[in-house]
């Protein structure tokens, strides 16, 4: 990081006592995370994530149960309790869980749950179940949990069809979740590029750019991601269908990042290090990539991590329209499209898990965003009360 | 002002120039057309295809011109008020259009309304008693609004109305009223159903403009002349909302540019899974069968809704603010 672009200059507000005790001497990425340390909430937030995307990305070895394997002894069953106690109050210290015992309802003819004491699953860890390809690369069988051969467990209950909801909530986190992030990369590369263009270049370029943004931003985004994802190929593989779904979301979101990122060349073109770097001989790009960039970075990194939830958000949507991912790839959207119908609330909540996940997801990310954006400008006394 | 107005005015142009070419793009990406897909209809249906008719049939719709002579009777079209037939529906688009656009306005200005109201008072007891329990609860309640997608949010109110009152809370009209000519009880049925989408398309934007009002009014409570009023003995009551509130306040009139096409896609949304008849079902049925007419000009009007929008809030908020018309 260039230390001289975030060098206050002359007597620079050195904000908050935490970093006046420090002396002067503090670096900028220290500042940033003294800062950012006092957003509880956003570290929390941040931890929360990091938990959420490390469980996505070991989903095989996590979940007990592929996304299609089904257990025509529970269909539509709810979330079992993982108990402690026994029935007669012993104690164990494995946990275990008990299995279903399935009556008909004579007045509705709905299935109906409830525990069989009798018959309890212990919990094993790490123990071999569900074989699976880790990463599409290994064939392993040992799983976070399971439970013996014969028996089995659903912590999240189970879809119309006897699969458990708990491993689809993961695998569909994968896809949701990537999205989000893939999603935002793109973003950044175009509003960078773009914005980048229109406040070194200015004139014509800025002024197309300007116009650009403007359009878009006055279009509601929702109904041109639906014709767009329409539009993809019905014959094209899901991870093909992946790629145009994350695509289409970027087309539309990078405008608040060139905006910003237009702001800040517009900014930083006066700045006296970036004008002695162009008379010492460095040439555009470097002036771009060794001295401006990294001056803003930070920045982008807030404004970024604000973009993710519009992201995971435009993909939950389509997908519960039925035009974004199509099953058998599942993600929080895809699993959302099964409950439609305010029915399904009704009768089987726990089919709402995703719906859950989403919101528990897209909180995160704006809390950490706002964190950011906070921790983003260490020497301005914005927050600092 | 009236040169401010007409620049304005005039600026649309271009603007709604650029967005019916990228709707005209858009609604071309599919593979096929309008004409491919009635003859797999007819070959379905076993009726024999002469290639005269299939000539034919391309000229009526102008598909054996170029497609930038296509864009300009597309456009040409649309500005004299013919939007073309819909082949799914078998009727003229125009009919269908009028019909659902109404109902669009509707619950999307309403819920702008819902988003001041509420955003009004929850904002300013935010920023005034900071920190206190109401505070909390409130940022809280706004920061769940904003995570919560409108299709879950409409989900769980009709859950909710079913769970409580016991009545089906999809669609805009009771069953004696839905085929009714319009009277005044039709109306009082309409808004007694109007509500309910009104609040949910409105919740996200309430709860964006809420955080904003509380963040802006608590940098202005701040101020020096804030604490000299107070000094000075100034009554609470007069002191927050003679000037504080009146700066903290202009977001809510330039952010309806920034809320008007988030309030438009969440309608469709809510829309689809309420069963609501406006625009938000129809565009999703129209592209799912490639009834790219009807598709293209309910994509454009969504889109002339919001540059219209966003052209009067801009109007507003020189009428309010001098600064920005004299600019």
């Amino acid at each position: 990081m260039s230390e001289a672009a975030l060098q206050p200059t002359g007597a620079g507000p050195l904000a908050g006592v935490e970093e006046r005790q420090a002396g002067a001497a503090i670096s900028p990425r220290r500042l940033m995370w003294l800062r950012f340390r006092r957003h509880r909430l956003a570290l929390a937030s941040g931890a929360f994530l990091l938990v959420l995307y490390v469980l996505a990305a070991f989903c095989e070895f996590v979940a007990p149960y592929g996304t299609t394997t089904r257990n025509d002894d529970a269909v539509n069953a709810p979330p079992m309790r993982v108990h402690f106690f026994d029935a007669d109050g012993r104690f164990h210290a494995r946990p275990f869980v008990y299995a279903y015992r399935m009556e008909v309802n004579p007045d509705t003819w709905m299935r109906e749950y409830t525990e069989d004491t009798g018959r309890p699953f212990p919990i094993r860890f790490f123990a071999r179940g569900e074989p699976y390809e880790m990463w599409n690369l290994f064939r392993m069988d040992r799983h976070l949990f399971t439970t013996d051969a014969g028996a089995y467990i659903h912590l999240f209950g189970t879809d119309p069809l006897g699969r458990d909801m708990f491993s689809r909530v993961l695998y569909g986190g994968r896809i949701s979740l990537s999205i989000g992030i893939v999603g935002v990369v793109l973003t950044i590369v175009l509003g960078i590029l773009l914005g980048g263009i229109a406040g070194y270049l200015g004139g014509l370029a800025d002024r197309v750019v300007n116009k650009a943004i403007e359009v878009l931003q006055c279009l509601p985004s929702l109904p041109l991601w639906m014709a767009l994802s329409a539009a993809l190929p019905v014959h094209w593989s899901p991870l093909l269908v992946y790629f145009g779904i994350t695509i289409i979301l970027s087309l539309f979101g990078w405008t608040a990042l060139a905006r910003q990122v237009r702001g800040r060349f517009l900014a930083l073109r006066e700045e006296e290090f970036v004008m002695a770097a162009r008379l010492i001989g460095a040439d555009t790009p470097r002036v771009i990539r060794k001295h401006m960039l990294p001056s803003f970075s930070s920045h982008i990194i807030a404004t970024a991590t604000l973009a993710v939830p519009a992201m995971i958000l435009g993909e939950t949507a389509l997908s519960f329209l039925g035009i974004g991912l199509r099953p058998p790839v599942v993600s929080w959207g895809v699993l959302m499209f099964q409950a439609q119908n305010p029915l399904v609330i009704e009768l089987t909540p726990w089919q709402m898990f995703p719906g859950l996940f989403v919101v528990l997801t897209v909180m995160a990310f704006n809390l950490l965003g706002d964190g950011l954006r906070d921790a983003a400008d260490p020497y301005s006394t914005g927050g600092m009360k | 002002m009236r040169s401010y107005l007409v620049s304005r005015v005039l600026g649309m142009v271009p603007t709604l120039a650029v967005i019916s070419v990228i709707i005209f793009t858009v609604i071309q990406l599919p593979e096929g057309d309008i004409v491919s897909s009635t003859l797999d209809r007819l070959q379905a249906q076993g009726v024999d295809v002469t290639e005269e008719y299939v000539q034919n049939l391309r000229a009526q719709y102008n598909l054996d011109k170029p497609l930038v002579l296509q864009y300009f009777y597309w456009a040409g079209n649309f500005l004299t008020g013919d939007m073309g037939y819909s082949y799914l529906f078998s009727r003229p688009v125009n009919e269908l259009v009028w019909e659902r656009l109404g109902y669009t306005l509707s619950i999307t200005v309403s819920a702008l309304f819902f988003t001041w109201i509420v955003a009004l008072p929850i904002g300013i007891y935010s920023a005034v008693r900071q920190y206190s329990i109401g505070d909390y609860i409130m940022t809280s309640v706004a920061l769940v609004g904003l995570a919560t997608p409108p299709f879950l949010l409409a989900l769980i109110f009709m859950h909710l109305g079913f769970e409580w009152f016991g009545v089906s809370t999809g669609g805009l009209f009771s069953p004696e009223y839905e085929d009714a000519p319009w009277s005044w009880g039709r109306v009082a049925d309409l808004l007694a159903h109007l509500w309910l989408p009104m609040i949910i398309v409105g919740m996200g934007s309430a709860a964006f403009t809420m955080r904003i009002l509380r963040a802006n009014l608590l940098d202005e409570l701040n101020k020096p002349y804030v604490v000299t009023a107070r000094a000075k003995g100034v009554r609470p009551a007069k002191l927050v909302l003679k000037y504080p509130v009146r700066i903290a306040i202009n977001p809510f009139i330039s952010n309806i540019g920034l809320m008007l096409p988030g309030l438009v896609s969440g309608e469709a949304l809510v829309s689809l899974v309420m069963g609501l008849p406006t625009i938000g079902p129809l565009l999703l049925q129209s592209l799912l069968n490639q009834d790219m007419f009807l598709a293209g000009s309910l994509l454009m009007w969504l889109a002339i809704l919001t540059v219209v929008g966003i052209l009067l809030s801009d109007l507003l908020l020189a009428w309010v603010d001098p600064r920005i018309r004299f600019e």
